[in-house]
């Protein structure tokens, strides 16, 4: 059910999302101690590359690590198997990735 | 701990695949006494159509393993006062596995993944060639030493809830055996292991939840195997890549 390339896979987007979730985690933090607003977030994130690529390779690790967690819980405790599985897989990653990536772009976008 | 009473009360499986029941006998209890030979006295005294398996009662072929009181046990080895110590036993067929009849376990699945894992010698050297001499200084003979004290009970595979939810997967057993022979300098098809166990049910499966440890009679430890043969995979397919 999980081979050596879906292992791999995940173990690297984990990697990946360990210093972006102790960024985000930190982000979140800060940007809720009552001095930005909405305008003021947005006039910070749009047109920044760098917070495209932060959040941009975040939400691709997620879509990976995510898919590939479920796709073990389906087959474990849910007994889905085969192409079913494969599908499940496939759609909760593109899923993932297509609701991320508007986020994102339209936070980084101008 | 209470003093074991004189009698005890013993539910036992019975009955094949899909088919069971549970049927309840008294026992005498004894000072010392094991769960094996709680099994062998209702099977001569009480019920001679019960079905078991033993062979050694040392702790050595294992043949005895089954469920007491909900955990895989070698019951050989194992006291009841220890496990029992309110007078009542549940035994049961070890779990992941099919049943032939009452408490004699289907080992097939168990032994078939041990041939898909490739956890059999290929051998490096024939008859008239001189014997590879074995150190165990040598760090690679070190790993596999930890090991090579499995005696095939079905212990570890009956402790493992990836098993239990994942039909395929090859299972902390045959997984440590193809890890000891991954280190054996006398087997000759190292990748062939690495390619066997990174399949569908492959060790990648493995969730490192530990039961096979915790459970193993012979205080082994699968889940330190399984780990090696992740790094190992992991490591052979990236050298691949890079010779490529």
């Amino acid at each position: 059910m999980l081979d050596l390339r879906l292992y791999v896979a995940q173990r690297l987007s984990a990697l990946v999302m360990v210093p972006l979730v102790l960024g985000h985690i930190a982000v979140m933090i800060y940007a809720i101690q009552g001095g930005l607003s909405t305008a003021e977030i947005l006039g910070r994130t749009q047109g920044s590359l760098l917070w495209f690529l932060f959040y941009g390779t975040f939400v691709i690790a997620v879509s990976v690590h995510a898919a590939i967690g479920l796709r073990v819980i389906a087959h474990e405790w849910g007994g889905l198997r085969g192409r079913v599985l494969d599908w499940l897989m496939w759609v909760v990653g593109a899923g993932l990735l297509t609701l991320g990536a508007r986020a994102v772009l339209a936070v980084t976008v101008p | 701990m209470t003093a074991t009473p004189p009698r005890l009360t013993v539910t036992v499986q019975r009955g094949t695949e899909g088919a069971t029941r549970q049927e309840t006998f008294d026992v005498p209890a004894y000072e010392n006494q094991t769960v094996l030979d709680v099994v062998t006295w209702i099977q001569q005294m009480a019920d001679p159509t019960l079905a078991y398996r033993f062979a050694c009662r040392v702790g050595m072929c294992g043949s005895c393993a089954m469920m007491v009181n909900g955990e895989p046990r070698w019951t050989c080895r194992t006291h009841v006062k220890k496990v029992a110590s309110d007078g009542q036993l549940d035994i049961a067929p070890l779990r992941n596995l099919p049943v032939i009849k009452d408490l004699a376990a289907d080992m097939d699945p168990f032994f078939d993944k041990w041939v898909a894992a490739e956890a059999r010698l290929h051998p490096s050297a024939g008859r008239g060639d001189d014997f590879d001499p074995v150190t165990s200084q040598e760090p690679a003979r070190a790993e596999a030493d930890l090991g090579i004290e499995c005696i095939n009970c079905g212990i570890c595979y009956a402790a493992c809830d990836t098993v239990a939810g994942n039909p395929d997967y090859l299972g902390p057993a045959a997984l440590q055996r193809a890890w000891t022979l991954f280190n054996d300098s006398r087997d000759a098809d190292r990748d062939g292991i690495l390619a066997a166990v990174s399949g569908k049910g492959g060790c990648h499966n493995c969730h490192s939840m530990g039961s096979c440890a915790q459970y193993c009679p012979n205080d082994l430890n699968p889940m330190r195997a399984i780990a090696g043969l992740k790094r190992e995979t992991v490591r052979a397919a990236w050298g691949r890549k890079r010779d490529a």
